[in-house]
């Protein structure tokens, strides 16, 4: 292996010091000079006729500067469908609906005249469950779509099912649902809007898409009759985790505030807006039936799914399109099928969170993978093995597995928890799933691409001004390592600039666990080329071969004779400071060669593919049904492991968030209203949940990752539920199929075990 | 009506003219641009506001600005020494990878600093129940616990 200066190091965080002595501003700290404060109005009723809205009460409290409502602004519409609107009128569809909003010298006059506004509703039937909503007759969401489900035809075919069917020696048809989850950022949602006066609209946001948004932000302002662009600059983001992949309405409330009042508007969400105003992921109702041979190989797989929209549609309405990739490719299997539905309701509406679908995929088909080799007497993890597939398959979607380290992952696990030497201890268990996930890129946009633009300065100092954004993940860091590796400096010498669209190039954005792949491989072509500059310069100087050159320690010299060397600020300065001088910049777009989805859905979706496999021990109190994971194992296939450091962080977090998803976490919805609105009811885990956790990383250096290395953002969170569902049962032999796994269902299932005795 | 308090605040006296009714969090905040203390929830349920008041950790969210009359208030402000030194709590987060997206560390920290100003060799237990109202979404607090362990572990 080469011996890197950088890459594989375990490198602090660029932006740490900033974090950990508080400098780091939020959006919640960021003050413009005049500012207004913004608060929103939400609906009543989860479904009604807006009668009439009256709102000069609120016009006349003292230090309001402007009222809107869904009638006072112009017509625009917003979201992956265009069905939302900032403002709504006419009718409202959830309790979220946005129905009037206020600009007002301070947060608490805004709120108080939020208050003052008085609505008329006439309420309308509401319809809360996705299978009702597709009947015939049942109320109708949006009017003009004419069906209450979505116009998306996720289908996928491969091969012939009941070829598969009748070459099984066992088949498992079961069920599985999975329900309302939210992201949890620490950082609450929040904007600033603040228009010049050619109309120019500069947006703090906390995106995860500034190129993306830029866009939906200047259609919104040609929808306003305005001439003018947006900026989008982005402050320092709290997490993000998929909720900052769509734009919502309030930031274009604030634009559209901030319009009319010719100032600064400011909005900043109350933790309980961000439980009730933001979206979750989709809740799930998979009905799922596979197949295998008498030997034990896949023969098929058989999927229809119904996914609960809310009452809008976000970009989140398209991880059907991911969901594909686990359900065909997730171990060889010859025949598959798979339909989802996403159907309105009148609930909140969900969006993409970690995984985009994956979770709840794999919930269903790995839960199901140990139902079906405990059918054909097999062995779990045997079974996996038997069905893994290997570098070099193409699936049957068309996915090409260049680097695929999915047995190792599944052998490492077995061999941290003692798989097969391992004797049964009354209420204990062990279980395992496995996963795949992009790894390289993602075409669910026309473009997958990413943009870097690179300077050196006369200190030595590169500069690298990238399209990818920074939520906490550490891109700043690993574009960093890349670029100090291929450059020869160090990793402090590299400034990344990446949160101002008036300065960073293009990007599609921070999802699909493609940063460090994607803006990796776009930072790094740019510094091969500014590198050839470079090497050209100091060939210049140092009278030498460009050819011979190498980069290192700052400096360039000439191989063999370390002597003969110039230090790059120095070769910088020289290039400046003269008349026929010279800039060094370098800019490259890469856009990996994967491909969009054709109109079967097949194709090769990704560069690369993220394998990986978890393990848990638990105990199961049969008393109380509490669940106590006892130890918690991962293997990961990130092709390598750039920076070793962060990317635990990604898993220990990731799995974090699984075991969350998997045991305690859930948003209560009654007739679409939240009923655990705060931390104290959702039940995100706090660190005395934290469990004894090992993660193990297989590398198989990726031919078309930065360094080999594949993404690895979203898998830590993939496979949690379905390894802990696999344990519990291993431990007291019931199946939960519905997550969260409250210890109430497992009493439950316990109990009606013993009855049916 | 405004009223006037003094405190020490990280470790100078401070003299301020406060509404009754404010919280501790927003003198910080909105009066002393303090804005290294987070907030996250506003009702005291995320730890992002935690500061430290005469060695305990409370929630400026929800502490009520006339209970700091007198007291000594650290905000992670206050943790560096003013010429770049970090203290030894924010280096280990830093090296062990204790930050994300940062918006629950200062609070952290200062959990953290609480225990250890007054147990200097807390077992891995006492971390988690230090940190326990401390709510991270991004590390899984894994890393948090070992970059604590680790500052008195350095020591030994």
């Amino acid at each position: 292996m080469e011996a890197y200066h950088t890459v594989g190091k375990r490198i602090p965080k660029k932006d740490a010091i900033d974090k950990v002595t508080g400098k780091a501003q939020y959006i919640n700290g960021l003050k413009l000079p005049g500012m207004l404060h913004a608060k929103i109005l939400y609906s009543k009723h989860p479904h009604a006729k807006i009668v009439n809205i009256d709102t000069s009460k609120a016009e006349k409290l003292y230090g309001v500067r402007a009222v809107l409502t869904g009638e006072t602004i112009p017509t625009m519409k917003f979201g992956f469908y265009k069905d939302n609107t900032p403002l709504k009128s006419g009718k409202v569809r959830s309790y979220r609906d946005e129905v009037a909003a206020v600009a007002a010298i301070d947060p608490e006059i805004a709120k108080e005249a939020v208050d003052l506004i008085k609505v008329e509703y006439e309420e309308l039937p509401g319809i809360f469950n996705p299978q009702e909503a597709m009947e015939e007759g049942a109320p109708l969401i949006h009017e003009e779509h004419k069906s209450n489900v979505l116009k998306l035809p996720w289908k996928l075919d491969i091969g012939d099912i009941d070829e598969g069917r009748k070459a099984s020696g066992y088949i498992v048809k079961n069920r599985f649902s999975t329900t309302w989850v939210t992201h949890c950022c620490m950082g609450l949602s929040g904007a600033i809007a603040d228009f010049d006066y050619q109309d120019n609209l500069t947006m703090y946001s906390i995106t995860q898409i500034p190129s993306l948004a830029q866009k939906d932000f200047n259609d919104a302002l040609q929808a306003m009759g305005l001439k003018g662009k947006a900026r989008v600059i982005q402050t320092t983001i709290g997490g993000a985790f998929g909720s900052k992949l769509d734009t919502y309405a309030y930031e274009y409330i604030v634009m559209l505030l901030a319009r009319k009042t010719r100032k600064p508007v400011k909005i900043v969400f109350s933790r309980d807006e961000e439980f009730f105003a933001t979206s979750t992921r989709q809740p799930a109702i998979i009905d799922i039936e596979q197949g295998c041979t008498r030997e034990g190989k896949l023969t098929f797989r058989n999927i229809a799914m119904i996914l609960d929209n809310g009452a809008y549609t976000s970009w989140g309405a398209t991880t059907p399109s991911v969901m594909m990739m686990p359900i065909s490719s997730l171990y060889r299997v010859p025949h598959v099928n798979y339909q989802a539905r996403c159907v309105y309701t009148n609930n909140m509406y969900s969006q993409a969170m970690r995984g985009y679908g994956n979770p709840q995929a794999t919930f269903a088909v790995e839960s199901q993978i140990d139902m079906l080799a405990e059918e054909a007497g097999i062995d779990p993890m045997e079974f996996r093995l038997m069905n893994a597939t290997m570098p070099g398959d193409t699936t049957g979607q068309g996915l090409r597995l260049v680097t695929c380290g999915l047995k190792k992952c599944i052998e490492q696990v077995g061999e941290e928890l003692s798989w097969k030497s391992r004797q049964k201890v009354e209420g204990r268990g062990v279980g395992m799933a496995s996963l795949i996930h992009v790894g390289g890129g993602a075409r669910v946009y026309k473009s997958d691409g990413c943009g870097t633009i690179m300077k050196l300065d006369d200190f030595g100092q590169v500069n690298v001004y990238t399209g990818a954004s920074e939520i906490g993940q550490g891109s700043e860091t690993v574009i960093a390592q890349v670029v100090a590796e291929e450059l020869g400096v160090k990793v402090e010498d590299v400034n990344v600039i990446n949160n101002d669209t008036a300065v960073c190039p293009w990007d599609v954005g921070v999802h699909a666990s493609r940063t460090t792949f994607v803006a990796g491989n776009s930072a790094l072509g740019a510094a091969r080329k500014i590198k050839l500059q470079m090497l050209q310069l100091a060939g210049d100087a140092l009278e030498a071969n460009p050819d011979d050159l190498v980069a290192a320690n700052g400096h360039i010299s000439v191989k063999g004779s370390p002597e003969k060397q110039i230090p790059i600020a120095k070769l910088l300065r020289n290039a400046h400071h003269r008349a026929d001088g010279t800039v060094l910049m370098a800019d490259f777009f890469y856009d990996p060669s994967n491909e969009m989805l054709n109109k079967e859905f097949k194709g090769n979706l990704s560069m690369a593919y993220t394998f990986g496999n978890h393990g848990v021990e638990v105990e199961v109190d049969k008393e109380t049904g509490k669940v106590e994971i006892l130890r918690y194992v991962s293997a990961h296939d990130v092709g390598r492991a750039l920076n070793p450091m962060l990317l635990e962080g990604q898993i220990y977090g990731g799995a974090m968030m699984g075991i969350g998803y998997a045991l305690t976490e859930q948003l209560v919805l009654q007739e679409g209203e939240v009923q655990n609105p705060t931390f104290r009811d959702y039940t995100m885990l706090t660190a005395k949940d934290v469990v004894p956790m090992k993660s193990f990383v297989v590398e198989t250096e990726d031919a078309y990752g930065p360094f080999g290395a594949k993404g690895i953002g979203e898998p830590g969170c993939v496979p949690s539920a379905p390894a802990i569902a696999n344990a519990i049962y291993d431990a007291v032999g019931v199946r939960i199929t519905d997550l969260p796994i409250t210890p109430e269902k497992v009493l439950a299932a316990l109990k009606q075990k013993e009855e049916s005795k | 009506m405004k009223e006037m308090i003094t405190c020490r605040l990280n470790g100078e006296e401070v003299r301020v003219e406060v509404e009754p009714h404010w919280s501790l969090l927003q003198l910080l905040r909105d009066e002393l641009d303090l804005l290294g203390t987070k907030e996250g929830c506003g009702v005291g349920e995320c730890g992002a506001c935690t500061v430290i008041m005469n060695g305990e950790t409370v929630n400026a969210c929800i502490l009520p600005v006339l209970e700091a009359e007198g007291k000594d208030i650290t905000t992670i402000e206050g943790l560096s020494d003013g010429e770049g030194r970090l203290d030894p709590l924010q280096q280990a987060f830093v090296e062990h990878g204790a930050v994300q997206c940062g918006f629950c560390t200062p609070g952290m920290i200062l959990s953290a600093k609480a225990l250890i100003d007054s147990n200097p060799r807390p077992s891995e237990e006492d971390i988690k129940i230090a940190i326990a109202g401390n709510l991270c979404r991004c590390t899984g607090y894994v890393q948090i616990i070992e970059a604590i362990k680790s500052v008195w572990e350095r020591e030994r």
